[in-house]
């Protein structure tokens, strides 16, 4: 039984792994593009999560400054992922990633 | 005090999480990765990542979402349409997943007797300790993460500008 004010590490690395692994599960099942891109998100936050455990954990500060660029990056990406939806969407009016396959064969 | 802070949030962004997943309209899954960002920002104050958390807040929370909630009203977004999706995804997809988290939960079931316990205040680090360490051991990173978010800001404007004839 663990003590009232003392949650284990294992415990955070744990929510972190669920939460990566409920992205996963959006970017596989579901068909809109904007949904898949949140999972991404998702995945970014969940990571983001491991790495302030483990600065905690180690007593350096050198996991939120990952943490931080991780953040920076993930606006980057999405202001450039938001801008690609658009255009796709200006030209094939569709959001659903099944119909978006000119590459596919 | 700290266990039921913990569970509490941790319960709000694994419901927020599974709500983002199951929603059929895009909205509903936006405010639930709004839910499960705000929720993971309490969690960054209890390992005492005071400036993560309000940049969490302040960039995730705030900036990001706003720009996918005004794409999705830009789109007008409606509900997916479910499509015949192929067979390995949907037989294999649910027990692989099931299989991935069991194999990384047995692993931290490995690892955790030598992790030890997080309790709050044991390690604060606010602005001034993240500005010291960015601004000197982390410059250089710093610096390039200034020009990728300039080519971001371009790359943004080239994609999303309207063709002048």
């Amino acid at each position: 039984m663990p003590q009232l004010n003392a949650v284990p590490l294992s415990w955070y690395l744990m929510l972190s792994a669920i939460l990566f692994t409920l992205g996963v599960a959006g970017f596989l099942f579901r068909r809109n593009i904007i949904t898949v891109f949140m999972s991404i998100e998702l995945m970014l936050n969940a990571v983001n999560l491991s790495f302030v455990a483990f600065s905690h954990h180690l007593r350096q500060v050198d996991g939120q400054i990952f943490t931080f660029f991780v953040m920076v990056v993930a606006a980057a990406e999405a202001a450039v992922g938001l801008a690609i939806i658009l255009t796709v969407f200006k030209n094939r009016r569709t959001l659903s990633i099944d119909e978006v396959s000119s590459l596919k064969n | 005090m700290d266990l039921i802070l913990f569970a509490f949030f941790a319960t709000i962004a694994v419901a927020c999480g599974i709500s983002l997943v199951v929603q059929k309209h895009p909205i509903g899954s936006a405010l639930s990765l709004i839910g499960v960002m705000g929720s993971l920002a309490v969690i960054y104050l209890l390992l005492g990542a005071e400036f993560i958390a309000a940049v969490q807040l302040i960039v995730y929370a705030g900036a990001i979402m706003v720009l996918f909630v005004f794409v999705i009203m830009l789109l007008n977004a409606g509900e997916e349409t479910a499509t015949g999706r192929s067979w390995p995804t949907r037989l294999l997809g649910i027990p692989l997943l099931a299989v991935f988290l069991g194999l990384l939960a047995y692993l931290l079931q490995r690892m955790s007797p030598s992790m030890g316990t997080v309790t709050f205040g044991a390690f604060n680090t606010g602005a001034r300790e993240i500005g010291r360490s960015l601004f000197s051991k982390y410059l250089l990173p710093f610096e390039v993460t200034s020009v990728l978010v300039l080519i971001a800001i371009l790359g943004a404007i080239v994609l999303a500008r309207k063709e002048i004839d």
